[in-house]
């Protein structure tokens, strides 16, 4: 065992520890100076500490320009990985601005704290390079996302979808687990690279094929892909609407970021092949099933959603179909395409939910029919919910668009003799049925005419002000996405 | 300068965001304004062009790099029929609005909407990178969807969600089959590129263009109501208000028609010649059942909907021909049906059924419009008379020199398109005694609404009535006007492949 040079890793993890101290400083400032304040104000100061404890971090995060590995793949950085984590901060500063609102619960500094504490995870998590760091900043991810989603504790419907989650998790963490072990008997090693180099040349073993379908699975729960997605639309549904914009935005760039990761270096050489007739065991045909799967299921399911946060938990399944194109195509060009795709989804994500959530918090519940009428209630929201809605279903010159075809020209250039078109095609006429669903929500809001009792949609500024930065960072991002991808 | 079409437009539609919203006097003016601008920019910049340089030759107007990792520019550039189809939109737009004077209801909006339509329309026939052409494409979906849904009639729910996903999905296959191109091009040039006039000069394999073509022709081809796929046409115009119909029927089928013209047929010309057959027929197809369909219609609107679909049966029997004269046709049935078929939606959406709140043929016999509404009568017959293909108007010319060039590929289809024009005088004819010279003896309407007198057609309708007219009688009488922008285009580089080969 080589010894530890704390100094140096207390320097290399200098972001997490920023994180962590606010974390501290949020949860104590909420239990002492804003004791008695009214709920707004604990949740503005809260928010204000937080994004400036997350943006200093991640001020640090880019501008340090450092490559290290501490203890064997244990803690990995470098600038690509330290663009991730600033991208990751940035979705948590978001997350957070659009929680200010809240009313569902008073125990604020509990709240902001587990966020924070799950973005701390999440940081480890991709920088991680080795089995068992993995798979603790997993669960320490996951543990606080089990929390924030039973977090509303006055609706018997956060706690059935905790208790959901929590046990699809459980046993996501235990097929991992198994994965991993089966992984390290064979390679003798946690460590990705090394484990990589002992299965070199070996072949597909059956205990090889056991480990990976394991992994799979275990990463297949945490990024909700059809067939391990089912604790997802209810999750999405019961959690506080904030909660399920941070599982659906930060949890997932990290998920995502992991798995290619795990799959690209410790699985290297037993890719196989998802050509059209020319099918190669390996993992990839797997997650091509996985991703065709998903999308058609998560696209087509989305159509008869009356609850819009269920809507949007099936299209975050359809979604992760797409995303696992990008994995698939395992080239430099496809990894850019899929973490640009993984962040602007994010950064959408959570601006659709911080609508949600507004008129959610207006009216009662997230049905279809409270979201009549919104442009005329609340013409900005409106406003905001379509640039995101047009995102997510792919319209041009929106984030969404471009991330897609970055994702889909990057899989058809993966593979020699256009091989893996045949899921690209299903994917895009895939994204036209999406087209429908979101349709609906903005037919509702647009076109439809609101209730004459309609309650009226009080807009915050702050998490007001936060959405427009979204929803510009989305057109922005759409444009010219060369501001993202020259990190990537 | 023609760039500015599309900046002025978009400009226009965030000053109406800016306005108050219960001013819709403002709303109409600053629209009028917008549109006015880009039609008189999209004026003189293209006479500068023909002026300056060979309509023929497709001329830069911008070129900048937009996303270089894979190879995409910001590349607006035009030729005679980009330059003729910006005209198309100018004129298109103005008359739209003029048309649409009368909207109370969120006017603001409307012509938020109306304008962002027209900025992806403009931005479209300029656009020389395909990913540019079909973000502009895709941009003109979304405030089609919202000018039906919101502001239409008769099911207007229905044929708004009709034509969205109609024109989704056509723009999907699109995609699919440009995803392909862009892998194949780079395989071959080395370096990613979207750029139109490199594309063009890819050698695709015939075996991919097989393929790749239909599916990028039919997608564009929805649009552009090819048969069987038109039938978002009939219910998304009879649903959209009248300034969406005379748009959609107008300039949006043109999109169509263009996008199968400028990228599917330039880009796989092999794939064009080998299913040269199966476009003809499914054109043919599309005249005469439009044209029958159209005969025994009941709602006016269906009438004028489904000739839509038979006129644009020409254009993409001119495209079939790939002979120079065929496709010239085709190019000038673009511009004529875009101004006829504006004019028609505009008399019986805006003139007739605005103010009599029927467009039911029984109710409209008994109405005796042509006393009560001359002008609107008087229009009416012109633009039937221009629409069956008159002499003297923009329609002959076309649909003859498609009729000539595609007299030399295929004479059966030939004969039975020319049948179609023959039940398009039966329509027009029928369409035009029932709903406003008819015999049929007045009801006494004892409460009815229209006891009281209709309100007289107002000054913005006569001007777009007479502009659009005036518009199609200038290339009826002088069609060297734009016969002059278009025939030099077809001998320019970009098509050399088409019509290289074909059955000349």
């Amino acid at each position: 065992m080589n010894t530890v040079d704390y100094y140096q890793m207390l320097r290399l993890s200098a972001p997490e520890a920023i994180v962590t101290v606010t974390m501290l400083v949020v949860l104590a400032a909420d239990l002492t100076v804003l004791r008695g304040k009214s709920l707004a104000a604990r949740f503005n100061f809260g928010a204000l500490l937080s994004v400036l404890g997350c943006a200093s971090a991640a001020c640090l995060a880019l501008h340090r320009h450092v490559e290290a590995n501490l203890c064997d793949g244990m803690l990995v950085v470098n600038p690509s990985v330290d663009f991730i984590k600033v991208a990751l901060l940035a979705l948590t500063i978001f997350t957070v601005l659009i929680s200010t609102p809240a009313k569902f619960t008073e125990h604020v500094g509990e709240y902001l704290s587990l966020v924070l504490l799950g973005t701390i995870a999440l940081l480890f998590l991709v920088s991680a390079e080795d089995l068992l760091m993995i798979f603790l900043a997993l669960e320490f991810a996951s543990l606080s996302l089990y929390i924030l989603t039973a977090f509303n504790k006055r609706n018997s419907k956060s706690a059935e979808a905790a208790l959901k989650y929590l046990l699809f998790g459980g046993m996501s963490a235990a097929f991992l687990l198994f994965g991993f072990s089966l992984l390290y008997g064979m390679a003798g090693s946690t460590n990705l690279g090394d484990i990589a180099k002992a299965i070199a040349g070996k072949g597909l073993d059956p205990l090889l094929i056991a480990a990976l379908v394991m992994t799979v699975i275990g990463f297949g729960f945490k990024v909700a892909a059809v067939p391990f997605h089912l604790w997802a639309p209810d999750a999405y549904e019961g959690a506080p609407t904030p909660s399920a914009a941070f599982i659906g935005s930060g949890s997932k760039v990290a998920s995502f970021f992991i798995l290619a990761k795990i799959l690209t270096l410790a699985f290297a050489g037993t890719e196989g092949s998802a050509v059209w007739h020319g099918y190669v065991a390996g993992w990839t045909p797997v997650i091509a099933i996985i991703a065709a799967l998903s999308m058609v299921i998560g696209n087509l399911t989305a159509i008869v959603q009356s609850s819009v946060k269920r809507l949007l938990a099936y299209s975050a399944i359809a979604h992760a179909g797409y995303m696992l194109l990008g994995v698939l195509g395992n080239t430099p060009p496809s990894h850019t395409a899929l973490m640009f795709y993984v962040i602007t989804y994010g950064a959408t994500t959570i601006g659709a939910f911080g609508v949600v959530f507004l008129v959610e918090q207006a009216t009662g519940s997230d049905a279809l029919h409270n979201f009549k009428g919104l442009s005329k209630r609340a013409p900005g929201l409106a406003l905001c919910l379509m640039i995101f809605l047009l995102s997510l279903g792919g319209i041009p010159p929106l984030a969404g668009f471009t991330g897609k075809f970055f994702l889909f020209s990057a899989a058809v250039l993966a593979e020699k003799d256009l091989g893996l078109l045949w899921l690209v095609i299903l994917a895009i006429a895939m994204s036209a049925v999406s087209f429908y669903y979101y349709l609906r929500v903005l037919k509702a809001a647009y076109v439809e005419d609101a209730a004459e009792d309609a309650p009226a949609i009080r807009v915050p500024l702050l998490s007001f002000l936060a959405l427009a930065l979204l929803a510009l960072l989305v057109i922005l991002l759409g444009c010219a996405p060369g501001l993202l991808t020259q990190y990537l | 300068m023609l760039a500015w079409t599309i900046y002025i437009t978009f400009i226009g539609v965030l000053v109406l965001m800016l306005l108050p919203r219960d001013n819709a006097r403002a709303a109409r003016i600053v629209a009028l304004l917008t549109a006015i601008i880009g039609c008189a920019i999209a004026f003189v910049g293209s006479i500068q062009q023909v002026q300056q340089v060979d309509p023929g030759q497709v001329t830069t107007i911008v070129k900048v790099p937009w996303i270089p990792a894979i190879g995409a520019n910001y590349y607006l550039a035009a030729d005679g029929i980009s330059l003729m189809l910006v005209v198309l939109t100018g004129l298109a737009a103005i008359a739209g609005i003029l048309f649409s004077w009368n909207i109370e209801k969120r006017t603001k909006e409307f012509f938020a909407f109306y304008l962002a339509l027209i900025g992806g329309v403009y931005g479209v026939f300029l656009s020389f990178d395909v990913l540019l052409l079909f973000v502009f494409y895709e941009l003109t979906i979304i405030p089609k969807y919202f000018l039906i849904a919101r502001w239409g009639s008769t099911r207007k729910e229905y044929g708004a969600m009709k034509l969205a996903l109609y024109s989704f999905v056509g723009s999907h296959l699109v995609l699919i089959g440009l995803i392909a191109a862009w892998v194949v091009a780079k395989g071959q040039l080395g370096q990613p590129t979207l750029n139109l006039m490199d594309l063009a000069q890819v050698h695709f394999s015939t075996g991919f263009q097989h393929w790749v073509f239909p599916l990028v022709f039919v997608g564009f081809a929805i649009l552009a109501g090819m048969w069987p796929f038109h039938t978002w046409a009939p219910t998304g115009h009879v649903a959209a208000p009248t300034a969406g119909s005379m748009l959609l029927a107008g300039v949006v089928m043109k999109l169509g028609a263009y996008g199968c013209l400028r990228v599917a047929m330039v880009m796989f010309p092999e794939g064009a010649r080998e299913w040269q057959w199966a476009i003809a027929a499914l054109a043919v197809i599309g005249i005469i059942y439009g044209a029958g369909v159209a005969l025994v219609q009941r709602d006016f609107k269906f009438v004028i909907g489904y000739s839509s679909v038979s006129h644009m049966g020409f254009v993409l029997l001119g495209l079939a021909t790939l002979n120079t004269i065929g496709l010239d046709g085709a190019v000038l049935q673009m511009f004529s049906h875009g101004i006829i078929a504006g004019l028609l939606f505009a008399v019986v959406g805006r003139m007739v059924y605005d103010r009599t709140h029927t467009r039911d043929f029984n109710d409209l016999e008994t109405m005796q419009l042509g006393k009560l509404l001359p002008f609107a009568g008087v229009t009416f017959v012109i633009a039937g008379i221009a629409s069956m293909g008159l002499p003297g108007f923009s329609g002959f010319i076309a649909e003859l020199q498609v009729l000539m060039g595609a007299w030399t590929v295929f004479p059966k289809m030939t004969i039975l398109a020319g049948v179609g024009i023959l039940i398009g005088v039966a329509y027009t004819l029928r369409a035009v005694q029932k709903g406003f010279y008819s015999d049929a003896p007045p009801v006494a309407h004892g409460d009815q609404a229209h006891d009281h007198p209709l309100e007289p057609i107002t000054v913005a309708e006569r001007f777009g009535a007479v502009m659009l007219i005036g518009a199609s009688l200038v290339i009826g009488i002088f069609p060297g006007l734009l016969m002059n922008w278009i025939e030099p285009c077809f001998k320019s580089p970009l098509f050399a492949r088409l019509l290289g080969g074909g059955a000349q």
